[in-house]
């Protein structure tokens, strides 16, 4: 990285390079001594600790490289930047093609050349050259000034804005995306899966909005809800052999009683002590779960849930005497898809229904109640709001929308445990909410996708994938606090009228 | 209408109101004025419910207040602008004022809203707008407005003067004037604003330490030496 200093730039400040670079390089080197350095393998006959320190000098440098880049990025020199990072990203790039171009045995040793020796880890650095490059360039672009943070938020704001404006044009294209969705060529079962577990997600982060982004009720035990709601209708199934649309309704009454049981004594606490105790209920109910053995056979888990019918009619390809499937009473050949198709239908219907509710009910008394008590809960009380029943309904109607979802994971499953219930589903199911910018229900729909399907599509990259995703979630934190889509659009509009109409008196508000 | 008897209240172990006695008639503009610290926010304050008076006896309209919950208070026909405006600052002008007309019937909104854009005519104009966005002064019409949504029989301001230029108080002021005669809203003003507040009122008390000192018509009040001392000229001299 050599200086090149233009006449009206001051002179690069090269102990502040080096200070950083080296203070960057000495964290890396620390942390990836013992990390990186040794690994333990599987040998014939026990344990045998291999060394890696190749790998720990390449992170050092790349870090040191990096450092430096950034502060140079700093002071204003995106020009050396952008000569060492475009050149390393396109070299990088063709090394990880060179298969597609070279011989088997030339790209063999071209592949060498790659820093390390795992292909994802290989391929981040490839992104973070790349990234370098892109924003040395911009930098270069705009003679040296970035975005201030202030502007990238008004910036953000206004698309933000925009894009919530859009939104009614956006939501019945992504909507009718969503309905055909199963009958594009490209929907394998894989696709449908991911597109249902997604779904599934975006009911949720809508359920859960009407606790955190309405309200503003703190809630890191949501899953509790998703819980009971998956072994009622487990249970309820089992026992009383009863369907999942008979028995939809009672989890999810189910779910919001245990809300209102939760929400009674805990909804005078504000804040982080509201988030406390909902965590610990979380928690509670996870481990009730797992400890009435007799009850929920603990973690042995809930096995053999009976699938959803349309309409009475099962999916099954040979079903039992006097029966009539799916595919029969529709003289159609038997295929498993339709069942997933099937599915993928019902919780997109589910989904809709806890939007539409969310849509229309912020416009009613109560959902009004709800924001300004997250506003102001003094001013509320003034205004003769009673806060307590205000939060239980909205806590209650928030685990209601939980228990359908938990009813239809149970259902899609066919087995449940406690272990599909731990807290890490409360913070995933938080973090769309949050990302997708609190209240914001087409947020939440981006949120969903980015923090579900985008991992899901890329399992391969195995324990990598949550990784990307924790960094990820720090550069929402940093860029964009306030979630993605955070832009409050009024519920309320007077409708125009014209200067000297009559006006009826007590017309409909 | 109002009529508050040996009121104490407590934050804590600290005693705010030591034994208050106060009326506010069918009527009137009453108003308590007093330096930082003497209690008359938490006067105001417990009269609604929050904190709740230790000791002594709240009555309005002949039902005993004392002890019940904020919201069943203002659902008597009590309304209150508390300090610091506290107006949803996510919310529009119109939505705010909605909120305002919770307790009472949807059928009345439309003219509710007329009525306090007469009062407010800026508010009109900003009806879409968020209230955050508002100046100060806007914010603190929005605050009474709201109050009013409710169709209040005592309005309760709690300093609706503060922070703002002295041109905005004189107009607030004339609203409150306003208020109380053509609608026929009783009106207690806490404020610090004596010259303003006893000019207006019918009647005033002024409190210290926790204890009502002195009570008499407004013109009395400020006629009264002490007074002149100690909130009016003497405020000027020091300054």
């Amino acid at each position: 990285m050599a200086g090149e200093t233009s006449a009206d730039h001051t002179p690069i400040d090269a102990q502040e390079l080096f200070k950083e670079a080296g203070a960057t390089a000495l964290v890396v080197f620390a942390l990836c001594f013992s990390l990186v350095g040794f690994k333990t393998e599987d040998v014939p006959g026990g344990l045998d600790i291999i060394t890696r320190f190749d790998d720990v000098l390449v992170a050092t440098a790349l870090a040191f490289i990096g450092r430096a880049a950034l502060v140079l990025l700093r002071q204003g020199y995106p020009l050396p930047v952008l000569a060492t990072a475009l050149p390393v990203t396109i070299l990088l790039i063709v090394l990880h093609f060179s298969d597609a171009v070279f011989s088997t045995d030339t790209a063999a040793v071209l592949k060498r050349f790659l820093p390390f020796g795992a292909p994802v880890i290989d391929w981040l650095v490839t992104i973070l050259a790349a990234v370098f490059a892109i924003r040395a360039a911009i930098a270069r672009q705009r003679a040296g000034s970035t975005m201030t943070t202030e502007e990238r938020e008004k910036a953000m704001d206004r698309i933000g804005a925009r894009v919530q404006r859009a939104a009614r044009i956006l939501g019945p294209l992504i909507l009718g995306f969503a309905i055909i969705l199963p009958f594009l060529p490209m929907a394998d079962r894989r696709i449908l899966d991911i597109a249902i577990l997604v779904v599934t997600y975006i009911m949720l982060g809508w359920g859960l909005n009407i606790v955190v982004g309405l309200a503003g009720l703190l809630d890191l035990g949501y899953v509790a809800f998703y819980a009971v709601g998956a072994y009622s209708y487990a249970l309820l199934a089992q026992h009383y052999d009863l369907g999942f649309w008979v028995c939809l309704p009672f989890a999810g009454l189910m779910a919001a009683t245990a809300g209102i049981i939760l929400g009674f004594p805990v909804l005078r606490l504000r804040g982080d002590y509201l988030a406390i105790v909902t965590l610990g209920f979380g928690e509670m109910i996870r481990i009730i779960l797992l400890n009435w053995y007799e009850f929920t056979k603990g973690p042995d888990g809930l096995s053999g849930i009976p699938r959803p019918t349309f309409f009475g009619l099962p999916f099954t390809r040979s079903p039992p005497e006097g029966v009539e499937t799916f595919h029969s009473f529709f003289n159609l050949a038997y295929s498993p898809t339709d069942r997933i198709i099937f599915l993928y239908y019902v919780i997109l219907v589910m989904a809709l229904a806890t939007n539409l509710f969310t849509l229309r009910i912020r416009k009613l008394p109560v959902g009004r109640a709800w924001e300004a008590l997250r506003e102001d809960e003094i001013a509320c009380r003034s205004l003769g709001i009673n806060p307590r029943n205000t939060k239980l309904t909205a806590f209650s109607i928030g685990a209601m929308f939980g228990g359908f979802g938990g009813s239809f994971f149970a259902t899609r499953q066919g087995f449940i445990s406690p272990e599909s219930f731990t807290f890490i589903e409360s913070a995933v199911i938080l973090a769309i909410v949050v990302l997708g910018g609190m209240g914001s229900q087409i947020g939440v729909v981006f949120a969903a996708i980015l923090l579900i399907g985008l991992p899901e599509i890329f399992r391969e990259l195995h324990q990598y994938r949550m990784l990307a995703f924790g960094a990820a979630m720090v550069l929402i934190m940093v860029w964009r606090p306030q979630g993605l889509l955070a832009h409050r659009e009024p519920t309320l509009h007077l409708p125009e009228r014209p200067p000297d109409a009559p006006r009826v008196a007590g017309a409909a508000k | 209408m109002l009529s508050i008897s040996g009121v104490h209240t407590f934050y804590g172990k600290i005693e705010a109101l030591r034994g208050v006695d106060l009326e506010v008639g069918e009527g009137e503009i009453v108003t308590l004025i007093g330096a930082n610290g003497a209690g008359k926010s938490t006067l105001l304050m417990t009269v609604c419910g929050n904190p709740r008076a230790a000791r002594g006896r709240i009555v309005f309209d002949g039902t005993p207040i004392t002890g019940l919950p904020t919201h069943e208070i203002i659902r008597m026909g009590l309304s209150q602008a508390p300090e610091g405006r506290r107006i949803f600052p996510h919310m529009t002008v119109l939505e705010n004022l909605q909120m305002g007309a919770t307790i009472s019937d949807p059928q009345y909104l439309d003219d509710d809203l007329e009525r306090v854009y007469g009062l407010f005519p800026i508010l009109k104009e900003r009806q879409d707008q968020r209230g955050g966005t508002l100046s100060g002064g806007e914010q603190q019409m929005l605050a009474i407005a709201r109050a009013l949504m409710s169709r209040p029989r005592l309005l309760l301001l709690d300093e609706p003067s503060l922070g703002l230029a002295p041109i905005l108080v004189k107009q607030i002021f004339a609203v409150i004037k306003e208020i109380n005669e053509r609608e026929k809203v009783t009106v207690f003003l806490v404020e610090q604003n004596a010259f303003h507040a006893l000019r207006l009122a019918h009647r005033g008390y002024v409190m210290a330490n926790g204890r009502i000192l002195m009570t008499g018509s407004g013109a009395e009040l400020l006629a009264n030496e002490e007074i002149r001392a100690a909130y009016l000229e003497g405020g000027k001299q020091k300054q």
